[in-house]
């Protein structure tokens, strides 16, 4: 007879106890946690749950992208923690994105000028935190331009002082409306008319037409913009400035810093993303007898993308998240509010979870948008 | 790789599965508060010193750790040996100086206004002594424990005077820097409801880097407490450009808090506030503290633990109001030291309740 194996031997057994007890461990563990979540908060008398979001905040934020009031409840204070966090974000990753591979593509420049400036660029920037260089952006640039009393002014319009930047902005009324509409009516007949314009001259039609209309909308643009809005120009009046839109030290300095911040290791990305281009592709491209640019813009830059892309979204992501330091300067984000509300209300952990969630959230929605450019510039085999 | 199990393979599981007896064990141990008293005695510490008695606690440890600001002279501040002073620190130096005859067996921390509570709930620091303002809400809902006021402070405005701001109203369309979490940021945005005015809040996590804003043009004005202001503005590098407005926008009554739910070291803390204002009252003051040692007075005698059990009873040595006065001085003395001469300003509401302020203590009986 056959020995039966003793089921302490039996791989398919022990397979299964070893995940039971993986299993186990983090179930205990987590139950630990959340025990001592429990016991804590009954030790210290406080309750969990998100009542408190409807109370009024009770306490001001400067400059919020949409109308607010310290009555309002707290969930639009979040609101506009998030919407200050969005705009950074958002603007932040442009500007990292388009400057980090400027700097990525100098630094393989055949110009040693401009070669050793981006060398500079990435070393200097990469190798200082943060928070420092945040804090020099603020303290040592922004906080020293004109004061209030002294601005920088531009065509009686534009005032640069170190409360911020003021120019002009829309006055929504009905007549800024109508002309907004008409801007994109007149866009949207222009991109329609450019493409049959494309077309007439692909079959070898006439296509003055097109290109007369073109520039009738080009006209009507240009006229509808000067004239058709409203523009609210900003005043100094007793030292201080009203109307128009303001745009703060303190936002001006957490785009720069962390675009510039950013923009040096998205640089190295890119870099790294040329240089593992064969060799064999520049030569060619050289063959086919293509101007540097053209050869960088049609043969390299699409294969270098191929491998930037990966490590470029967590760059954007570290932006993302690196925009939380707003809190150090002054600039009013979602960590800096809700800091704020957490203080007030002692509701710690429901807020530090609302946080997490809208982080979260934002950075799966970066990822998503990124591995959907990911998969388009993939290579297509079929 | 063969497929039977090795020897090493087997002891790895071993302790997995007591890993695993143990961690399930743990857990219902902590999860029914009514049977701590059977249990393990590494259960049964825990359990008792971080819910119930953070007094023996700190017996155990031998130090104290205080949560201070660190960046308000006069209430806490580093001075340049690294040495912390201040009405803050001394309140901490008091309480060392109770529990160990030792005002230096103290570890500070310097918390922001932001983090302060959430140290104080999560257990770490034992004693939060950071000029912060006694509010219904922060001693109900944020779950603290207010011990009695030390400070009684109220909100002002320092401002720039090029900025020609007299009085609130022309606040109107200025800039004004504030601390967050702070009572001052909610009182600033009622009071300007209060009078229609509008107003760009900059809003700063730490005291100094809204001071180093203020001063450089950022805000017109700044507020916090009216004491931590004329603090602040002394040590400003123009002083004379700068005003703190005759007004109060506030009441901000200033004093040490512990964490809820623990009223045996509540009561220490109470305790040993209110020997320093008893002391005064008494006339005791750390010169003077050796003349009481004969004294025939039993309420002194008392007081200074030569008579009675007061101190024993609560936990600390019988001369505990002693070895606070010996070592840190009594309520006025330290006013004096800390806010009085440096920065000139008034007893005011903080005199004695026979001098006609609101420094006032139970009777030690």
């Amino acid at each position: 007879m056959r020995e039966k194996i003793p089921f302490w031997r039996d791989r398919r057994v022990l397979q299964i106890i070893g995940q039971v007890v993986a299993l186990a461990i983090v179930v205990s563990v987590i139950a630990i946690l959340g025990n001592n979540l429990v016991n804590n908060f009954q030790r210290l008398n406080l309750t969990f749950g998100f009542d408190f979001l409807s109370r009024p905040a009770s306490f001001g934020i400067g400059n919020p992208p949409i109308r607010y009031l310290s009555t309002d409840p707290y969930t639009r204070a979040i609101l506009i923690g998030l919407l200050n966090s969005l705009r950074v974000m958002f603007f932040g990753i442009i500007l990292a994105g388009v400057l980090g591979i400027t700097v990525g593509i100098s630094r393989l420049s055949d110009n040693w000028l401009v070669r050793k400036l981006a060398s500079i660029y990435v070393e200097v920037l990469r190798n200082t935190p943060l928070l420092l260089q945040l804090f020099f952006w603020y303290f040592a640039v922004f906080l020293k331009l004109p004061k209030i009393d002294n601005p920088l002014v531009v065509g009686d319009r534009i005032f640069l002082t170190n409360r911020g930047l003021d120019i002009p902005w829309l006055a929504f009324n009905l007549q800024t409306w109508l002309a907004l509409g008409c801007l994109v009516l007149s866009i949207f007949l222009a991109i329609v008319f450019w493409r049959k314009q494309i077309a007439a001259i692909e079959q070898g039609q006439d296509h003055k037409i097109w290109s007369w209309l073109l520039w009738g909308i080009a006209i009507a643009i240009i006229l509808v913009f000067c004239f058709g809005i409203d523009w609210v120009n900003p005043q100094l009046q007793d030292a201080s400035i009203t109307g128009g839109l303001n745009l703060s030290p303190e936002l001006a300095t957490l785009l720069i810093g962390l675009s510039i911040y950013t923009a040096a290791f998205i640089a190295e990305v890119v870099r790294a993303g040329i240089q593992s281009v064969n060799q064999g592709q520049w030569e060619a491209a050289r063959a086919l007898g293509l101007k540097p640019s053209a050869m960088m813009q049609l043969i390299i830059f699409p294969q270098a993308l191929r491998l930037m892309i990966p490590p470029l979204t967590s760059e954007f992501l570290n932006l993302a998240k690196n925009s939380s330091l707003a809190i150090a300067i002054g600039y009013s984000d979602i960590y800096a509010i809700a800091n704020t509300i957490s203080n007030q209300t002692g509701k710690s952990l429901e807020m530090l979870l609302i946080v997490m969630i809208i982080y979260l959230t934002i950075n799966l929605i970066i990822s998503a948008i990124m591995n959907k450019f990911n998969r388009s510039v993939q290579l297509k085999e079929r | 790789m063969s497929s039977r199990i090795s020897l090493k393979q087997k002891f790895t599981l071993l302790f997995l599965a007591a890993v695993l007896v143990v961690t399930v064990n743990a857990c219902s141990s902590g999860g029914d508060p009514n049977t701590n008293t059977a249990k393990s005695t590494d259960g049964a510490e825990q359990q008792t010193a971080s819910a119930n008695n953070r007094l023996s606690t700190i017996k155990g440890r031998g130090s104290l750790i205080c949560g201070v600001n660190g960046q308000v002279p006069g209430f806490s501040f580093v001075d340049q040996n690294g040495e912390y002073s201040g009405m803050d620190v001394d309140l901490c130096r008091a309480v060392a100086a109770a529990l160990f005859d030792d005002p230096s067996k103290i570890e500070f921390r310097d918390l922001s206004a932001q983090e302060r509570f959430t140290a104080v709930q999560s257990g770490e620091v034992d004693l939060l002594s950071r000029n912060t303002t006694w509010t219904l809400s922060r001693d109900t809902s944020v779950g603290m424990e207010f011990a009695p006021t030390t400070f009684y402070d109220g909100q002002g405005l320092m401002v720039t005077k090029a900025s020609g701001v007299k009085e609130l109203e022309d606040v109107n369309g200025k800039s004004i820097c504030v601390l967050s979490g702070t009572t001052n940021e909610q009182n600033l945005a009622d009071q300007m409801r209060k009078i229609g005015a509008n107003y760009t809040p900059v809003v700063f996590e730490e005291v100094d880097a809204l001071y180093a804003a203020y001063e450089q043009g950022r805000c017109e004005g700044a507020t916090s407490d009216r004491s931590q202001l004329t603090a602040r503005r002394a040590v400003l590098a123009k002083p004379d450009d700068n005003e703190v407005l005759d007004l109060v926008l506030s009441k901000e009554p200033l004093g040490p808090l512990v964490a809820n739910g623990d009223s045996r070291w509540f009561d220490v803390v109470k305790w040993v506030t209110y020997a320093m204002i008893q002391a005064e009252e008494f006339g005791i003051n750390s010169q003077n503290l050796a003349s009481f040692a004969q004294t025939q007075d039993p309420e002194i005698k008392r007081f200074l633990g030569t008579e009675g059990n007061l101190g024993g009873d609560m936990g600390l040595p019988n001369d505990f109001a002693a070895k606070v006065v010996k070592h840190v001085g009594n309520y006025g003395e330290i006013y004096d030291r800390n806010i009085g001469k440096p920065f000139g300003l008034e007893r005011g509401l903080n005199a004695l309740w026979t001098e006609g302020g609101l420094m006032y203590s139970p009777p030690f009986r």
